[in-house]
């Protein structure tokens, strides 16, 4: 239980001091806005057009492949884990997993799904 | 003490949870999902199951939230498009309809959980949830089921690419 | 901690079937890249690979055989089932080859994809665990899927794909939930150990483990696309590509009664009492809405997929039986229906030509007068699914309804006698203009050597198998 009361201390400490800050910066902070401090970046370049434009429908695919792989990675996380109790079998097990991925993989690239044609 | 923590969390999900039906602009629908996901990831470690936390953080929070982000950017809906169908004569009967079978599913719930033999549940072991539990039983156990999950994500990734491939041929 | 070791039930030969044909499909993915524009050796490889696994389906002895802790098992109804899917497969690339070359699918996917699907089928008919069953489940809907919008440049084949695709996503939350709950109230995903429980436990009626069947019931219905839950069959199946359609009537329903079977039959008959009354009423909504739906639709294969809807019906009659009688009657069921299902789809694909598919009705007026043949093996089938004697489905009716009578459910079958007489006026009405009508033009006839070969494979199925049943029904496992 000890570790739960330093959990939720860390969690209301956390809340106080973003809250403080956020407040104090609104009390103390200068308000002079000039149409120079209002842009996103006020230092660097001066943004060319908004950034909700509408993007190309490409990321689409290339963000569902993204979503493939991710899951695949998760598989990892537990394996390696594991990976000292599993000894070589352990490593057999993910070899064929990852060679089936591979195949994927290869198909992916060869048939050009994450080309920006 | 395990209340103290569990009540905020999960006043918090049902806020942001109706912070997602209830706001207009999409992203700041998505974006209070992706709270949402986080605190459901904290109350999956107050069940012990640390492995599903990390999932929820990592394949929802993470990436199914990027491509929900993506689809909203890819329409970009204007906020006016959400009034085409806000009443429509047909929809009376199927809102009653649907409140109907909503309140009796919801009675149901009810009436089963409180029939039910919750009050002794099996002892866990210590390591319970953990990574390395999972690990190991989904490593021996249960072999065939990944090796099988790695098809299945063949097949989606040829799914991912015949549909949504603009030039196919 | 003790290391661990390699676990003793690891069995690649039981596991044969499975590793040859995801090694095919992922061959077949790869070859593609480099085979060219010419897909004559994809379809090929495919078949060789479909055959190899056919053959490897029989490698192990002595059965019943478990592995992977007894999360896997070869038995005859795997086994049998195993030959049904590769027939269906076969079946289906053989009408596709053309098919393709016609509407301009020149996607080499589409055999890949066909190969894996068969994976997914082979894992839900030999696996005895739920989570097996949930992955053979996704992978063939995922499969299916893509196979469903293959014609891209198609709107009524994209609208086919997102419809499966949203419903079927939905659906199996509810399969995934039922198996959830009944994890959670006994314990195991097992189907052996959840049988062991609810046997020790005397049928509990803990109400999770009540709802985990029902949305069980929920899950599979809408896989076999039963009534209440075949609000996408006939949407989807017509606007699949054709040879897509008789696949997906096919092998994938199969194999989702295949699982259904399974389940129901091995991990959960002690509760029987509370899902019988369930299944029987999905029976017979089927059956009824099935028919009646078919008798209003002008389009063949929409029609087509309300006569499946009506079967999917009858076979859930085997399940509610769950003898071993009733397997056996499954699986000769599934066999006939491979037979006639593919040979009417042989022949809708010869009628139909680029650019227009010919799929109404009216399109069939007269045919008889031109092309005599096509149009009495189309009779031979349509005759063959009605149920009448001497084709192949009325022996298989035949099989079910016995088996279910000898189980007591005399009523459901009096209701399924009663349904087949129905299902005979939509069929019949297809040979009345075939027979009856005037031919409103010229028959434009795609005689395909490939898709002529799987009609003629048809008929040969359905007139063998309805007149000297015998040696088939012995392979069932019943003597």
């Amino acid at each position: 239980m000890a570790e739960y009361f330093y959990i939720s201390l860390f969690a209301v400490v956390a809340l106080v001091v973003i809250g403080a800050l956020l407040a104090l910066s609104t009390l103390l902070g200068p308000r002079n806005a000039t149409p120079q401090k209002l842009l996103p970046y006020e230092c660097g370049i001066v943004p060319a057009e908004e950034a909700k434009g509408r993007y190309p429908v490409r990321f689409a695919t290339i963000a569902m492949l993204f979503i493939i792989f991710d899951v695949e990675v998760v598989f990892m996380y537990p394996w390696a884990v594991a990976l000292g109790e599993l000894k070589l079998f352990g490593l057999i097990e993910m070899l064929i997993f990852i060679i089936i991925l591979g195949i994927a993989y290869v198909y992916i690239w060869g048939r050009g799904g994450l080309e920006w044609d | 003490m395990e209340l103290l923590i569990f009540y905020p969390i999960a006043g918090l999900c049902v806020a942001l949870a109706l912070g997602v039906i209830l706001n207009t602009s999409p992203v700041g629908s998505a974006m209070c999902l992706i709270g949402m996901m986080l605190g459901l990831a904290g109350i999956f470690v107050l069940q012990q199951a640390h492995f599903i936390a990390v999932l929820q953080v990592i394949i929802y929070a993470g990436a199914i939230m990027v491509l929900f982000m993506f689809v909203i950017m890819l329409l970009n809906l204007k906020q006016a498009a959400s009034a085409d169908w806000v009443s429509r004569d047909k929809n009376l009967y199927i809102t009653i309809l649907t409140s109907a079978l909503a309140i009796g599913i919801l009675y149901k719930i009810v009436d089963v959980t409180f029939m039910a033999d919750l009050d002794s549940p099996a002892e866990l072991p210590d390591t319970f949830g953990t990574v390395a539990t999972v690990g190991e039983s989904l490593f021996t156990d249960f072999v065939l089921p990944f090796e099988v999950a790695s098809l299945l994500l063949l097949a989606a990734m040829i799914g991912a690419v015949v549909l949504a491939k603009p030039k196919l041929d | 901690m003790e290391p661990i070791h390699a676990p003793e039930s690891i069995d690649l030969i039981a596991l044969a079937p499975v590793l040859v044909l995801s090694v095919f499909a992922m061959g077949v993915l790869v070859l593609d890249l480099w085979a060219g524009k010419n897909k004559t050796l994809l379809m090929f490889v495919s078949l060789v690979g479909l055959l190899m696994t056919a053959i490897s389906a029989f490698a192990k002895h002595p059965l019943p055989a478990f592995a992977f802790t007894d999360s896997y098992i070869v038995d005859h109804l795997s086994i049998f089932f195993t030959c049904i899917f590769t027939l269906s497969s076969a079946l289906a690339i053989l009408l596709s080859a053309e098919y393709n070359e016609r509407k301009g699918m020149k996607a080499g996917e589409y055999y890949a994809l066909i190969l894996l699907c068969t994976v997914g089928m082979i894992v839900l008919a030999s696996s005895t665990d739920m989570i097996m069953i949930f992955l053979g489940i996704e992978i063939v809907s995922i499969c299916l899927y893509v196979l469903a919008g293959f014609r891209r440049d198609d709107p009524v084949s994209n609208e086919a794909a997102l419809k499966y695709f949203l419903l079927g996503a939905f659906a199996t939350g509810f399969l995934l939930y039922g198996m959830t709950l009944i994890y959670g109230s006994t314990g195991s995903t097992n189907l052996f150990k959840i049988a062991e429980f609810i046997k020790a436990e005397g049928a509990p009626s803990s109400p999770l483990l009540l709802m985990g069947i029902v949305l069980l019931v929920i899950g599979f219905g809408f896989k076999v696309a039963a009534v209440p839950f075949h609000m996408w069959a006939p949407d989807v199946y017509h606007g699949s590509p054709t040879p897509v359609t008789a696949f997906m009537a096919v092998g994938p329903k199969a194999a989702a009664f295949a699982a259904f079977f399974r389940v129901f039959t091995e991990a959960i008959p002690n509760m029987a009492a509370n899902w019988e009354i369930l299944l029987c009423i999905v029976a017979v909504l089927s059956m009824f809405v099935g028919n009646l739906g078919a008798i209003m639709q002008t389009n063949i294969k929409r029609m087509l997929a309300f006569s499946s809807i009506s079967h999917a019906g009858y076979l859930l009659i085997a399940v509610i039986a769950k003898s071993a009688m009733a397997g056996s009657g499954l699986l000769f069921y599934m066999l006939t229906y491979a037979f006639t299902t593919f040979g009417a789809f042989g022949i809708i694909i010869l009628l139909g030509r680029k650019g227009e598919e010919n799929l109404e009705m009216e399109n069939y007026s007269g045919l008889a007068y031109k092309h005599p043949v096509l149009a009495l093996s189309m009779t031979v089938f349509l005759l063959s699914l009605g149920g009448l004697p001497p084709f192949a489905g009325f022996v298989a009716k035949f099989y079910i309804f016995s088996a279910a009578i000898e189980e007591g459910f005399v009523t459901l079958v009096i209701i399924a006698v009663l349904n087949s007489a129905i299902s005979f006026y939509y069929y019949l009405k297809v040979v009345v203009f075939m027979y009856m009508k005037e031919p409103a033009g010229e028959f434009q006839i795609s005689m395909t050597p490939m898709t002529l070969f799987v009609v003629i494979i048809g008929i040969i199925g359905t007139i063998e198998l309805g007149i000297y049943p015998d040696p088939i029904i012995a392979l069932t496992g019943l003597n």
